[in-house]
């Protein structure tokens, strides 16, 4: 047989080769050291001399060529190989990955959280104080004596140990004062309690921030720039921001702060009872009764104060129309915070 | 607090419209709450006169009147008992209109044919009885349209009046507000004293001139109090939202509203002797006009008679000494009482009266004289009788005295945080009649300010810096940013932020939760047997009448709310302060704690849907204490709300950190909780505690672990096996692993095996086999030795 025939069977049986067992039958079959090919090769030495070196080449020539051929279908095999392996692995990539599922945090937590961020970018320092209080801290320390008509503003709620569940967090204000000398630059994050009904708006346990600044030539001016700012802040949006006047027994003058209503901007909707504002935060210079209380030189030192329902902010934020959600801790409420 | 716009337009010729003096009130400081339209629409109604009356012919209880409606006569059927000939009263032609959306139709009574209607108050929207048809003030012309000679266009505004400014609680103080304002004089209205015409007197005598500093009374004799009080009285008294009653009542109501002065009518015959205004005395009993019974002591200021306590001062009538309409001879009251004096009293006893409120906030001590001339004035003109003199009993020392304050120009300019003009402050403090005089020139300028008596707010500097800011404009202030020279923090490595933790357990898939700090007794007691919680004293509900001790009560409740609405697996956790009574005094501590039940992982095709048991709770405190990175002991918790089993206490640094465990299944069957509640409440202060940590070493060396399989007593601690390892072997064990638990089949039962991995390797060099031989005996002696251990 001549070298064209065998390359030509070899090359089809080296393309019918279905594995790699059968593929190196014809490895062996035709390039094996009793190979049809190598016979051929060892045939040479009965050729004529002449003829033998172009003979020799072309034997050579077709072995490389058929050697190549078994490696390229080895590869080829071993890749079909992998490929029906792997497809024997492959998974339904849309089941869901196993991990167990994070909770939540609370929608008030989460409002703290904002609320500290950015005053703690201001160099704020967050204190915190007891929620238990005595008369003292949360009410004549704040210029709030025994008859005065402004604690009915506040419906306390006393404890059988004479002590009182704080109205406020202006305690904490209080007692940083005593602990440290101006300048300050404070807000105090809390719980607090005061004697009302739960409805939609109301609960006997609600969250507050206050904020103090103390120190030299502090006045109105940088009162509503804090305020301003913060609000601002807050709802990511540059609302309308307006100051009533109004009393606070520890602030002198006092300021109510009204927001254009985060709902409708301020064109009136059923949030804001059509007025287009909501009334969001009480504040004011801090008065002299309550620095001279803790020592603090009044000619010297003029501060601001001010304080706002958390509840309220995380609503308003959160959109959430009924305030029972927060304390009812329902998995269904919760989890949409997560 | 509401008022009348029309009443206070009298007052102050303000042509603002309603909006505008709703906005320029509310950015004064007078907020503006809501306002209302003081009556619905009406059309075709108007005044018309009864000219005849005749009794129906087919019924008894209906009467047919021609009526003058100004234009013609009209036949009319009615029913009302008051139709009178003469009677001017409201009339509904054919074709009218009602505020209820009623039209008025021609209609056939029993065989009359009756052309309009006449109508009641009721029928009108306004107060009073439906039992007549309302009758019109005589000076009215027939045929004037009902919405004008009742003045209907008028606004009802509500405003929300802060405890300082009890100055602004009546039309007078409101004017004079709105007259400051727009720079506008206020007209009141002209009051000139009434002459006695009789000469009786009833005393007059305070013993408690600190708590009454002024004391009027006068006589007013023979009056009818079964008159009608006029339509135009009733109706303002309506629109300040206050219920028409008597004439007696409904005076000194007005006057209260007008000038913001509480008055008092006592029916002279039911008192005797003289007025004397003192204390009460311990023991002393009293029956109020609403018929409560009270008893007073040293602390509440009373109008007494002869015969013992007439009056709560400022506060409310007794029942004894009321009008009624048998009234003939009439005692006015008009005093002045301390704010505090009333304020206490009216606290105490929770009676929120209109007098209480306003002597509470202070009244103008220089108003008696005159409101009571008004009184007196509008009294006789509705009831007729004769007046006596005014009796007054006043103590100068005891009144209030103008304060003379002084406002310093650069003290102004501080707080404002801007210049305000000079002439702007001058006017301003001289519109609010504060009288002021200058000193000194430039930024030394001192305003010198005397207040009125109607202020009792102004004290001080910082009063007045407010009074000028608010009129000026609290909007009109530019903003700026607060500069406060203050030092660097610093960085505080041994505190675990909050928020760390709490992103931890969220992370680890717990939702959180907020619950109340005070708690039901019951739950509470249940949840801490004999923990002595702090109780309420005045609970919003008797569920929320103790301070929680431990966070278990909320959590539990929470978890009973979501079991309730169909949840399985529920995970919560809350941080929150409880509250202790401790040897010490009172402590108040932060704890966090959790509470899970259900399956351990959430239903899903890749999980097995085992519950939670106690080591999941147990990992998931091991996660928290890990953040911290201290060392923390487990021992088995004696807690009788635990399960007594499944139960431990936390250890750090020697000291109970928190426990965890299951609840007592008596505690989840009383609860009607599903079984296997899983809780965990730790100590604040332990899980905020944190490690610094530092770099030692790190050997490259190879490391040799050998497997070990022993058997121990049942009752030794796992944790026991790994500490006297530990102790043993020290520095040159790299890692102790405990891989393996069993009991069962081969062990005997009062034993198990614990199977260990010991992980050998030295800093600086390769450890040969025989080392590490030597090391594993060496261990292998002290398990020996110390817990009975053998190898299986």
């Amino acid at each position: 047989m001549n070298v064209d025939g065998i390359e030509r069977a070899a090359l089809a049986a080296v393309d019918a080769a279905m594995d790699e067992q059968s593929l190196d039958d014809v490895r062996v079959r035709y390039l094996g050291r009793k190979g049809e090919l190598t016979a051929l090769l060892r045939s040479l030495g009965a050729m004529d001399a002449a003829e033998r070196p172009a003979a020799g080449a072309s034997i050579n020539a077709a072995k490389a060529r058929l050697q190549a051929a078994v490696e390229r279908r080895k590869q080829a095999l071993a890749r079909a190989q992998l490929q029906r392996e792997l497809d024997e692995e492959a998974v339904d990539v849309t089941l869901p990955g196993r991990s167990r599922p994070g909770g939540s945090l609370h929608p008030i937590t989460m409002t703290f959280r904002r609320i500290e961020r950015i005053f703690e970018a201001a160099g704020y320092d967050v204190v915190s104080g007891p929620e238990i209080e005595d008369e003292y801290h949360n009410f004549e320390a704040l210029n709030i004596p025994a008859d005065h008509p402004a604690r009915a503003m506040h419906d306390t709620l006393y404890l059988d140990n004479g002590m009182l569940l704080r109205t406020h967090t202006s305690p904490v204000q209080v007692r940083t004062m005593e602990a440290r000398p101006p300048p300050i630059r404070v807000i105090c994050p809390g719980r607090v309690y005061r004697k009302d009904n739960v409805d939609a708006s109301h609960s006997p346990m609600f969250h507050q921030v206050e904020g103090l600044v103390v120190d030299e030539g502090i006045a109105f001016a940088d009162l509503k720039g804090a305020v301003v700012d913060f609000v601002r802040g807050f709802f990511e949006q540059d609302l309308g921001v307006r100051f009533r006047p109004s009393y606070f027994p520890f602030t002198e003058p006092s300021a109510e702060v009204d927001v254009q209503c985060v709902h409708c901007l301020g064109d009136g909707c059923r949030a804001c009872g059509q007025s287009g504002w909501t009334e969001v935060l009480g504040c004011g210079m801090v008065h002299p009764n309550v620095l001279a209380n803790v020592g603090i030189d009044t000619e010297r030192y003029t501060g601001f104060a001010f304080g706002f329902g958390v509840d309220r902010f995380a609503t308003l934020f959160y959109e959430i129309d009924d305030m029972r959600f927060l304390f009812d801790n329902e998995l269904r409420f919760l989890e949409q915070f997560a | 607090m509401k008022f009348s716009e029309q009443w206070l337009k009298e007052w102050v010729p303000t042509t603002l419209p309603t909006a505008e003096l709703c906005d320029q009130l509310t950015n004064a400081g007078l907020e503006v709450d809501g306002t209302e339209r003081v009556a619905g629409d009406l059309s075709g109604i108007v005044v018309a006169r009864i000219t005849a009356v005749d009794a129906h012919p087919n019924a008894s209880r209906l009467s047919v009147c021609e009526v003058d409606d100004g234009i013609e006569r009209a036949t009319v059927v009615c029913g009302a008992p008051n139709v009178a000939p003469g009677l001017l009263s409201a009339f509904a032609r054919v074709g009218a209109v009602l505020p209820d959306g009623t039209v008025i139709g021609r209609s056939e009574l029993r065989g009359v044919v009756s052309h309009g209607m006449l109508l009641s108050s009721e029928e009108l929207g306004l107060e009073g009885n439906a039992d007549g048809i309302v009758e019109m003030d005589a000076d009215l012309e027939c045929g004037t349209d009902l919405a004008v000679a009742l003045g209907f266009d008028d606004t009802v505004i509500d405003i929300d009046l802060t405890p300082n400014r009890g100055d602004a609680l009546s039309i007078r103080g409101l004017a004079r507000e709105v007259g400051v304002l727009n720079g506008m004089a206020v007209n009141a209205p002209p009051i000139e004293p009434v002459a006695a015409t009789t000469d009786a007197v009833f005393g007059v005598e305070v013993a408690n001139p600190s708590g009454c500093p002024r004391y009027l009374g006068r006589v007013i004799e023979g009056v009818d109090i079964s008159r009608p009080t006029p339509l135009w009285m009733r109706e303002r008294l309506r629109r300040c939202g206050l219920r028409p009653i008597d004439p007696a009542v409904d005076v000194t109501n007005y006057v209260l509203l007008e000038l913001g002065q509480p008055m008092h009518a006592f029916d002279l015959d039911q008192l005797s002797g003289g007025i004397v205004v003192r204390s009460g005395r311990a023991g002393e009993w009293m029956t109020l006009l609403d018929g409560r019974q009270i008893e007073v002591d040293e602390s509440v200021l009373l109008i007494t008679d002869a015969d013992g306590p007439v009056a709560i001062a400022g506060v409310m009538g007794g029942d004894r000494s009321s009008v009624g309409t048998d009234t003939c001879n009439v005692f006015l009251e008009c005093a002045y009482f301390s704010p505090p004096t009333v304020a206490r009293t009216s606290r105490r006893f929770d009676l929120n009266t209109d007098a209480a409120y306003r002597y509470a906030r202070g009244v103008d001590h220089e108003l008696q004289a005159e409101a009571m001339e008004r009184a007196t004035r509008l009294l006789v003109d509705i009831a007729g009788g004769r007046p006596g003199r005014v009796v007054e009993a006043s103590s100068a020392e005891d009144l209030p005295k103008p304060r003379e304050v002084a406002l310093r120009k650069s003290r102004l300019d501080l707080l404002v945080g801007e210049e305000i003009p000079v002439g702007e402050v001058e006017e301003i403090l001289t519109r609010l009649e504060l009288s002021p005089t200058t000193i000194g020139e430039g930024d030394d300028r001192v305003w010198t300010t005397t207040t009125p008596s109607h202020r009792f707010d102004i004290a001080r500097e910082e009063d007045l810096v407010e009074e000028v800011l608010r009129i000026h404009g609290y909007d009109a202030v530019d903003s700026r940013t607060p500069i406060v020279p203050l030092p660097l923090g610093r960085a505080t490595v041994s505190e675990l932020l909050d928020a760390r933790i709490k992103d931890l357990l969220v992370d680890l898939g717990y939702n959180e939760a907020i619950t109340y700090s005070f708690i039901d007794p019951t739950i509470a007691d249940l949840l801490d047997p004999g923990g002595k919680p702090l109780g309420v004293v005045n609970p919003v509900s008797s569920e929320h009448a103790v301070m929680r001790t431990t966070l278990l009560p909320g959590l539990v409740t929470a978890l009973r709310n979501n079991l309730s609405r169909q949840a399985r697996r529920v995970r919560l956790f809350e941080t929150g302060q409880c509250f202790r009574e401790e040897p010490g005094g009172l402590a108040q501590v932060t704890l966090c704690g959790g509470i899970v039940v259900g399956p351990r992982e959430q239903e899903g095709w890749a999980f097995d849907r085992d519950g939670v048991d106690f080591f999941d709770i147990k990992g998931d405190v091991e996660r928290v204490f890990a953040l911290g990175g201290l060392e923390v002991g487990y021992v088995k918790a004696v807690d009788p709300v635990l399960h007594p089993g499944q139960s431990a206490v936390v250890v750090v640094d020697g000291e109970a950190a928190g426990r965890f465990g299951r609840l007592h299944p008596e505690i989840e069957a009383v609860l009607e909780l599903p079984g296997g509640v899983f809780v965990f409440e730790l100590e604040g202060d332990a899980v905020h505690a944190r490690r610094r940590r530092r770099h030692g070493s790190v050997s490259r060396q190879p490391s040799v672990r050998r497997d070990l399989a022993l058997v121990v007593d049942r009752d030794v601690p796992a944790s026991r096996v790994e500490s006297v390892v530990r102790e043993r072997l020290t520095q040159i064990l790299a890692e102790f692993t405990l891989f393996d638990v069993y009991g069962g089949e081969g062990i005997d039962s009062n034993e198990k095996s614990i199977a260990i991995g010991l992980t050998f390797q030295h800093p600086s060099r390769t450890l040969t086999d025989t080392e590490v031989t030597q090391y594993v005996d060496d261990a292998l002696l002290a398990l020996k030795t110390r817990l009975g251990a053998r190898l299986r």
